[in-house]
């Protein structure tokens, strides 16, 4: 009996207390540099598009959001022809970003992409592309990787150490 | 002591009620909101406020379903009972002198009497409605009905000992001195919570218990009924605050202020203090609700009443 009468009183105490709801439309949330939302493509110092079509951030969607096609450009640098990202499936859990080997897919705190026609929410490589590197300013895939491109041989990259010839007794 | 213009008068505690009905729904959500450490509606129109006309036009336009396997004279009259008991319980309360619409003599058994009747609302909802949740609601709302209803009138009585009459009105007049909240202050907490349980509102809202029975008697209406139900309810809150406010706490009696904004303050802060039990306190077990109304509620009404009597005897 004495707790129901304490418990009544406590919760009337909270009409002096604040209010925890932020007035969203008018008053934007504090949201952290990490959190997750609309996912973009990032390009790297040079301008080239990061994605090299590896296909592991389709594999690593759990909901099966992410679609595109690999091919490779006149350098035999592999990007993909097409990127697609259905985001009325998109559950933002961020998988994509973890399994992508070049920094390509990142996610952006930006959330307010609501749309009246759901075949909106569906975004080529071209809503996805952004013209800046994203997270990672200085990183360049194509010039640290051991992977071979049209003017860039193997051992070629940087602090790469020139390919061991495997026939060769000498030390 | 009665109105004047009749007609008048019931025109306008009718206005009043049902919208101050409507308006409660607005007034509970933003209360409830508050007491969560959140805002509630405040989108429509000033504060809020025009979420009532949103729901209203929700409430009639949605499909109004009748169910096939329904028994369907009785599925449609049952919203109906619930109105016009608890409107014809208005009928008696005195507002402030001149605004009432008929002073009876008999008018606190008119109450209790259409109280009662508003059961039947519920259990006949929840018998045609022809489905378990709807059924098992019902079946708990006659048993909580009866078991409440008891030492509800009970409860009552110190007060008409003390003021030696059923109508209200003289009631009223009888706390001129001092309200029947000090004297009867047993019988007061004993009748707060049976009108809680009245108007089935939590903690003794487990006719409808929306955790294990769906929504209880009015699972299967839909629209306009189950709008019915809804301002019942409320019309039920605002009707248990009156009484409390004219049994209790000197109706209309107060310094300064027009009786009728004494009257509306007492019962706001009544209608108030319902809406803080219900963000408070967690719904009772049935088994918990029946032995408390019989094994402890009961026996101290009756004492009340003994009491009271005694000392009322001893005084004259």
């Amino acid at each position: 009996m004495w707790s129901l009468i304490k418990t009544i009183w406590n919760v009337f105490l909270h009409s002096f207390r604040k209010r925890v709801t932020i007035q969203y439309p008018e008053k934007k949330p504090y949201l952290a540099p990490r959190s997750r939302a609309r996912i973009i493509l990032s390009r790297d110092p040079d301008g080239g598009e990061r994605c090299v079509a590896c296909y592991l951030c389709a594999i690593a969607c759990p909901v099966d959001c992410i679609a595109l096609q690999a091919t490779e450009d006149k350098d035999e640098r592999r990007y993909p022809e097409f990127f697609r990202i259905n985001f009325s499936r998109c559950i933002f859990c961020g998988y994509c970003e973890e399994a992508c080997p070049t920094y390509a897919i990142q996610l952006t705190p930006d959330f307010e992409m609501a749309e009246y026609n759901r075949q909106n929410l569906v975004y080529e490589k071209e809503d996805l592309l952004i013209d800046g590197p994203g997270k990672y300013p200085g990183y360049n895939y194509w010039r640290v990787s051991g992977a071979r491109i049209a003017g860039k041989d193997k051992g070629e990259a940087e602090n790469e150490a020139p390919p061991v010839d495997l026939r060769s007794l000498m030390p | 002591m009665t109105s004047p213009y009749p007609i008048a008068a019931i025109a306008g505690i009718l206005i009043v009620a049902l919208s101050l009905a409507a308006l409660l729904i607005w007034v509970e959500r933003r209360l409830l909101a508050l007491w969560q450490d959140r805002y509630g509606p405040n989108r429509v129109g000033p504060f809020g406020l025009l979420q009532v006309v949103a729901d209203m036009i929700k409430i009639f336009t949605k499909e109004d379903w009748l169910p096939p396997f329904a028994d369907k004279a009785v599925f449609i009259i049952a919203p109906a009972i619930i109105m016009v008991t608890v409107l014809l319980s208005f009928a008696v309360v005195p507002f402030s002198p001149g605004i009432i619409v008929v002073d009876l003599n008999i008018a606190l058994l008119f109450f209790l009497g259409m109280s009662s009747l508003g059961v039947y609302s519920i259990v006949l909802a929840g018998w045609a409605s022809d489905s378990k949740y709807s059924l098992i609601g019902g079946l708990r709302a006659a048993a909580q009905m009866i078991s409440y209803e008891v030492f509800m009138s009970l409860s009552l009585m110190g007060v008409v000992l003390l003021a030696g009459s059923f109508r209200l009105s003289a009631i009223v007049e009888a706390q001129k001195r001092l309200w029947f909240v000090i004297p009867q202050f047993l019988g007061f907490l004993l009748f707060l919570i049976a009108g809680v349980a009245e108007a089935r509102r939590l903690p003794f809202d487990l006719p409808e218990a929306e955790a294990e029975l769906v929504a209880g008697f009015h699972s299967e209406y839909s629209g306009m009924k189950f709008g019915m139900f809804f301002v019942g309810e409320y019309l039920g809150v605002i009707l248990i605050s009156s009484m409390i406010t004219v049994l209790f706490f000197g109706g209309w009696l107060g310094p300064w202020l027009p009786p009728i904004v004494w009257f509306l303050i007492k019962m706001f802060a009544f209608i108030c203090f319902f809406i803080l039990l219900r963000a408070s306190l967690p719904r009772l077990r049935f088994d918990q609700l029946m032995s408390w109304g019989w094994k402890v509620m009961l026996p101290l009404a009756l004492l009340n009443l003994i009491v009271t009597g005694a000392v009322v005897v001893a005084w004259r």
